[in-house]
C-alpha cells in the first residue's frame, strides 16, 4: 500500500510536483486551444449582444476559478493548522497569487464586457462588488504573507486569515446582493439570458477546466519554489544543486 | 495570577486594567473621537452644503468614519501588551485565553467603540438626519461598534509586531467590514427611506453574534501564532 502520508514531506513532493506540473500544463493548453476554438468557431453570435458576447468564455470561468480558489486554499489552510503540515501551508501561498490574478482578471473582463452591453465598466452590481471584495482579501493575505519575515508564522498567520475569510465570504456575497436590491433596485441585471446554446455552454466548461489546469500546473511550480527557498538549508536541497551537504 | 483560578474574576480584572489604562493615557483614547468628528466634519467642505444631498450621504459618511476611527485604534489594542510583555503572561495564566481576549476586546469597545456612539447624534444633526432616524444611527452603531471591535481584533492579533502594521491592518480587516458597512448604514438609509430598519438592524444583530461566538476563537489562535 503507498503511504499518501509520505507525500506531505516537501522533499518527497518537490520532485513529484515536477513531474506534474508540465503535465498539467499541457493539458491547459489542449483544452485552451479546444476553448477558443469553440469560443470563435463553434459558438454562434449572440441575438441580443453580437459578438462582445464571446469574452464570456473568459470572463466567467475566471470568476468561477477566483472564488473556487479561495475556497481551496482556505481548505489547505485549515489542513494546515490542524495537522501542523508544512506543505499544506506552502500550498496556500502557492495558490493565492493564482487567485488573486483570477478576481482581477474576472473584474477586468467583466469591464470590457460591461462596456458594449451595459454601456459602462462599472457598476456596483452586488457580484461585482463582492469579486471586488473577493480580490480585497487576496490583498490582505498577499500583504500579510509578505510582511512575516518567519515562514511559520506567517503560514500560520494566514491560515487564520484564510478561514476567517472563507467564513465571511458568503457573508459579504448576501450583504452586498441585499444592499443593491434593497438600495437602488434593479438597475442593470448581471444574469444571463436563459436559453443558452449547447455550443456557448460547451466552449465555457471546455474554458474552465483549461484554467483550472493552468492553476494546478502554476501552483505546482511555485510550490517547488517555495520549498526550494524555504529549505535551501536542508540537506537533499545541497544534493540537488550538486553539492555537497 | 490567582492560585484558585476564577475565569471571571480574571477578565474582569482584566477589563478594568485596560480601563484604567485608558483612563491615564486621555489622549489616546479620545483619538478615534475626535478623528470621527473631523473625517464627518470634512465631507460637507468636500461636497459642498447642500442639505438635501448631506441627508443623502449622511449615514454612509457616518457609518464609514466610525468604521475608519475603529480600524485606527487597533493598532493599540494588543501593541503595547505585546512589546512589554504582558501579553505573554496573560497568555501564560491558567485563565482561557479566549476570555481574556474578549475581556480586551470588550476594554477596546468601551473605550473606542462607545464613544463613537455618543458623538454619533451630534454629527447627525450636522448632516439634518430627523430624529426617528438619529435613533435607528445608534441602534446601528451600538449593534455595529462591537463587530468592528471583534473582528478588528483578529487582524489586530495577526498583524502583532509585523512590519507596516497600521496598512497592513487595514488591508486585512477593511474587506471583512464590509458586512457590518452594508447592514449599518443600510438600516439608518432604510429609516430615511420609511422602509422600515428592523430588517437591517436583524442582520446587523446576526452579524454581532457570529461574530462575538466566533472571534475569541480566531483571536486566540492569532494571539498563539504572534506569541510562538
Amino acid at each position: 500500500m503507498t503511504n499518501w502520508l509520505r507525500l506531505s514531506s516537501p522533499q518527497t513532493f518537490y520532485p513529484l510536483a515536477g513531474q506534474m506540473a508540465p503535465w498539467f500544463a499541457g493539458l491547459a493548453a489542449v483544452l485552451a486551444a479546444a476553448g477558443l476554438h469553440i469560443a470563435f468557431f463553434v459558438a454562434p453570435t449572440d441575438a441580443q449582444q453580437g459578438e462582445s458576447y464571446r469574452i464570456i468564455f473568459v470572463h466567467v470561468p475566471v470568476s468561477w476559478m477566483s472564488m473556487f480558489l479561495y475556497v481551496v486554499m482556505a481548505g489547505w489552510a485549515a489542513i494546515g493548522l490542524a495537522f501542523n503540515t508544512r506543505l499544506s501551508h506552502m500550498m496556500a501561498a502557492a495558490l493565492a497569487p493564482t487567485g488573486a490574478m483570477f478576481a482581477f482578471l474576472s473584474l477586468w473582463t467583466g469591464a470590457l464586457w460591461g462596456k458594449p452591453t451595459w454601456g459602462t465598466y462599472w457598476v456596483w452590481d452586488a457580484r461585482l462588488t463582492s469579486e471586488l471584495v473577493l480580490l480585497f482579501l487576496y490583498l490582505g493575505f498577499l500583504a500579510l504573507h509578505a510582511a512575516i519575515d518567519d515562514p511559520r508564522r506567517a503560514d500560520k498567520a494566514c491560515a487564520v486569515l484564510a478561514l476567517v475569510g472563507v467564513v465571511n465570504v458568503p457573508i459579504i456575497y448576501f450583504s452586498v446582493q441585499w444592499w443593491n436590491t434593497l438600495h437602488q433596485g434593479a438597475s442593470v441585471s448581471v444574469t444571463r439570458a436563459p436559453s443558452m446554446a449547447a455550443a456557448m455552454f460547451a466552449g465555457m466548461l471546455v474554458m474552465v477546466f483549461a484554467f483550472w489546469m493552468y492553476s494546478i500546473a502554476v501552483a505546482l511550480v511555485r510550490l517547488r519554489a517555495i520549498i526550494l527557498e524555504r529549505e535551501r538549508h536542508a540537506g537533499w536541497v545541497h544534493e540537488l544543486r550538486g553539492a555537497p551537504a | 495570577m490567582r492560585e484558585d483560578g476564577d475565569p471571571r474574576a480574571a477578565a474582569l480584572g482584566l477589563l478594568r486594567r485596560d480601563l484604567l489604562l485608558a483612563l491615564r493615557r486621555k489622549p489616546d483614547a479620545l483619538a478615534p473621537v475626535v478623528f470621527f468628528v473631523l473625517v464627518a466634519s470634512l465631507f460637507p467642505l468636500g461636497v459642498g452644503p447642500e442639505p438635501e444631498l448631506l441627508r443623502r450621504i449622511g449615514p454612509g459618511v457616518l457609518w464609514v468614519g466610525a468604521l475608519l476611527a475603529t480600524m485606527l485604534s487597533l493598532a493599540r489594542l494588543f501593541a503595547a501588551d505585546y512589546e512589554d510583555g504582558t501579553l505573554e503572561q496573560i497568555a501564560l495564566s491558567p485563565e482561557p485565553l479566549w476570555l481574556l481576549a474578549a475581556a480586551k476586546v470588550a476594554a477596546h469597545w468601551l473605550v473606542s467603540g462607545l464613544p463613537l456612539v455618543v458623538v454619533a447624534p451630534v454629527l447627525a444633526l450636522q448632516y439634518g438626519l430627523p430624529a426617528d432616524t438619529i435613533a435607528v444611527l445608534v441602534a446601528s452603531l451600538l449593534l455595529g461598534t462591537p463587530v468592528l471591535s471583534l473582528v478588528g481584533a483578529i487582524g489586530a492579533a495577526l498583524t502583532l509586531g509585523v512590519r507596516g502594521g497600521g496598512l497592513l491592518v487595514a488591508l486585512v480587516v477593511l474587506p471583512l467590514y464590509v458586512p457590518a458597512l452594508v447592514f449599518g448604514a443600510g438600516a439608518v438609509d432604510a429609516n430615511l427611506a420609511g422602509t422600515g430598519a428592523a430588517a437591517h438592524l436583524s442582520l446587523l444583530g446576526a452579524c454581532l453574534a457570529l461574530a462575538a461566538f466566533f472571534a475569541p476563537w480566531a483571536i486566540t489562535a492569532a494571539l498563539r501564532i504572534a506569541l510562538e
